[in-house]
């Protein structure tokens, strides 16, 4: 793994994508790293497109600021491929995880992504639905993106979503949570 | 060893002072201070601190309550931002001039109009001379070191003044980063026991505050407060060593940062400092001797310090994060005050970046690096003072 990862999220207000980078951020702390996690201030209403940006590093982080050249992007809602420019500054190796229900090839070709870039895609909205009866992708968005990074070990991301979800939520609640993370970590599919 | 958490620059400040449990606390919510506040008064609403919490109408109100609350005999904290320093303006200077040693976080945003909630640190240039003692931080890990550290600089017997902790809003007040928290044991030890100074509650023996001093005294009232001024920085310096026997953390009046050979430089606080380090690294890598000096403490300033450490170099580039229009920045001014001690003077130019919380990105930092290159090797400076990432 290499020594710094930057991370993109987009995802719509009220999808809870920004909680879903602090998740991230605790987990990889958790895995003795550096961390940063911030959300990209906006007008914050429910459904507008927003931003969110990670950087995990075995140094320390000095780097403010957005992510420019974000390794991996998770995109949590695939109507913002046509909303937003989701591969600005992509890198040639950069990772795209695709919150749909549609096959990797397709989202490959509708991304323009290059041939030395990797494209995932989660039904992660289904998968939320199924588990705990609500359509917030999160859950299986973090565990489609660690299936598809490598970021944090699988244990290390399950123990920090009970615990970010164990704060205010009931047990039912963190029990469908836990099992969209795995199942989105499972049916991530590449192409 | 502390734990290490992930956590915001304000929940690090709302931490620190919940481990320092002051005895009052007064405040008003303003963004991007609200969440430090919100936090700290969740902890006084779960019984964890006993801090006597007072929710007023206003930052005036606060600062008010606080003065009084100190003036009594307690030991102060608030937080706040922006328009909530402004409102604070005249209490600002009460506190000071009353030698309240009063703490507060202050969340750096700018200042309207028009209306703006982001970063930039025209509320903490505003307040330069109220007579607060100014510490800026880079990061959340810095915030919360800064804040354990004001208590014991402003309580200290010699000093006795009022302290503001500076931290970038929302770039660090609202992101998430590692944080390696001291054991709250520690924490009370270090800050120690408050110290009352003639205070109003003592009924015994009665005291008189804000008396009227006219043409009289007032003169020497106001050098005296510039003296006790000058005694911060030695006091600053003691905590500083004691805090690192503690933590490992080392703080100074000033950080540097691969400054003691370089050739040129950049000046410029809080989190900007962060991101400029990376890119004199990769300026170094290419061969070209550049460094960073970071003011931490801006009141008092550090001038003939700092003038020391800058010495050397064929080139400076101060970057203020507010403005003066018609004039230099703050940060700037400071800087050209420290080189006059200087037997050569440096050629320097002066970048207001980040107004309203713009983005200050890498490419901004090299463009800076760059022109200082040109200006070594000619010693020609083109234009004192610009805008960086600025829109035309």
């Amino acid at each position: 793994m290499a020594k710094t990862i930057e991370i993109r999220w987009h995802g719509r207000g009220g999808q809870g994508t920004v909680t879903a980078a602090k998740v991230l951020a605790d987990a990889c702390l958790s895995g003795g790293r550096y961390v940063q996690a911030f959300p990209e201030y906006g007008p914050e209403r429910a459904g507008a497109p927003i931003r969110a940006f990670n950087r995990v590093s075995e140094n320390v982080i000095r780097m403010y600021g957005p992510v420019l050249h974000p390794k991996v992007i998770s995109i949590a809602d695939a109507t913002l491929i046509d909303a937003v420019n989701v591969t600005d500054g992509a890198p040639d190796d950069a990772i795209f995880v695709v919150n749909t229900s549609k096959d990797p090839k397709e989202i490959r070709e509708k991304l323009g992504a290059g041939d030395t870039q990797k494209v995932f895609t989660v039904n992660a909205t289904k998968i939320a639905v199924e588990s705990f009866g609500r359509p917030l992708p999160n859950s299986s968005m973090l565990g489609a993106i660690t299936k598809a990074t490598d970021i944090v070990e699988m244990d290390t991301l399950l123990e920090n979503v009970k615990k970010s979800f164990g704060k205010k939520f009931a047990q039912k609640i963190i029990d469908g949570n836990l099992d969209a993370t795995k199942r989105g970590y499972e049916e991530v599919k590449e192409g | 060893m502390g734990k290490i958490v992930a956590v915001t620059g304000n929940e690090a400040c709302a931490e620190a002072l919940k481990q320092i449990n002051p005895d009052v606390c007064a405040a008003y919510p303003i963004t991007p201070a609200t969440d430090l506040m919100q936090r700290f008064a969740g902890f006084v609403s779960d019984g964890k601190i006993d801090t006597e919490m007072v929710l007023v109408e206003s930052e005036h109100s606060a600062m008010s309550a606080c003065i009084g609350a100190a003036a009594a005999g307690g030991r102060v904290a608030t937080a706040t931002s922006s328009q909530g320093l402004a409102l604070m303006w005249e209490m600002l200077y009460i506190a000071a001039g009353t030698r309240l040693p009063i703490i507060m976080p202050l969340v750096n945003r700018a200042l309207s109009a028009p209306l703006n909630i982001h970063g930039d640190h025209s509320d903490g240039m505003g307040a330069r001379d109220t007579g607060w003692i100014q510490i800026y931080s880079e990061n959340a890990q810095e915030a919360y070191d800064n804040t354990i550290q004001a208590f014991r600089i402003a309580e200290h017997l010699d000093i006795r003044l009022p302290a503001m902790v500076c931290l970038d809003g929302f770039i660090v007040s609202h992101s998430i980063e590692r944080v390696e928290y001291i054991d709250d044991a520690d924490v009370k030890n270090f800050v120690g026991k408050f110290k009352a100074v003639n205070p109003l509650l003592d009924l015994d023996n009665p005291k008189s505050y804000g008396p009227l001093i006219l043409t009289d005294m007032y003169h020497e009232y106001k050098r005296a407060q510039h003296e006790v001024m000058t005694k911060v920085p030695g006091i600053a310096l003691e905590v500083a060593a004691e805090f690192e026997k503690m933590t490992g953390r080392k703080y100074g009046l000033f950080e540097t940062y691969r400054l003691e050979d370089a050739e040129i430089a950049i000046v410029v606080m809080s989190s900007a400092a962060g991101t400029t380090k990376d890119i004199i690294d990769q300026y170094r890598d290419k061969g070209v001797k550049a460094g960073l000096l970071k003011p931490r403490m801006f009141r008092p300033f550090p001038y003939v310090e700092i003038a020391d450490a800058l010495k050397h170099l064929k080139a400076i580039a101060v970057l203020d994060r507010a403005d003066s229009f018609g004039g230099y920045g703050p940060l700037f001014s400071e800087i050209t005050g420290s080189v006059m001690s200087m037997d050569t003077k440096p050629p320097m130019i002066n970048k207001i970046f980040g107004l309203g919380g713009r983005d200050y990105l890498p490419n901004q930092a090299e463009q800076v690096l760059d022109e200082l290159v040109k200006i070594a090797e000619t010693g020609k400076v083109e234009t004192i003072k610009e805008y960086l990432g600025v829109r035309e």
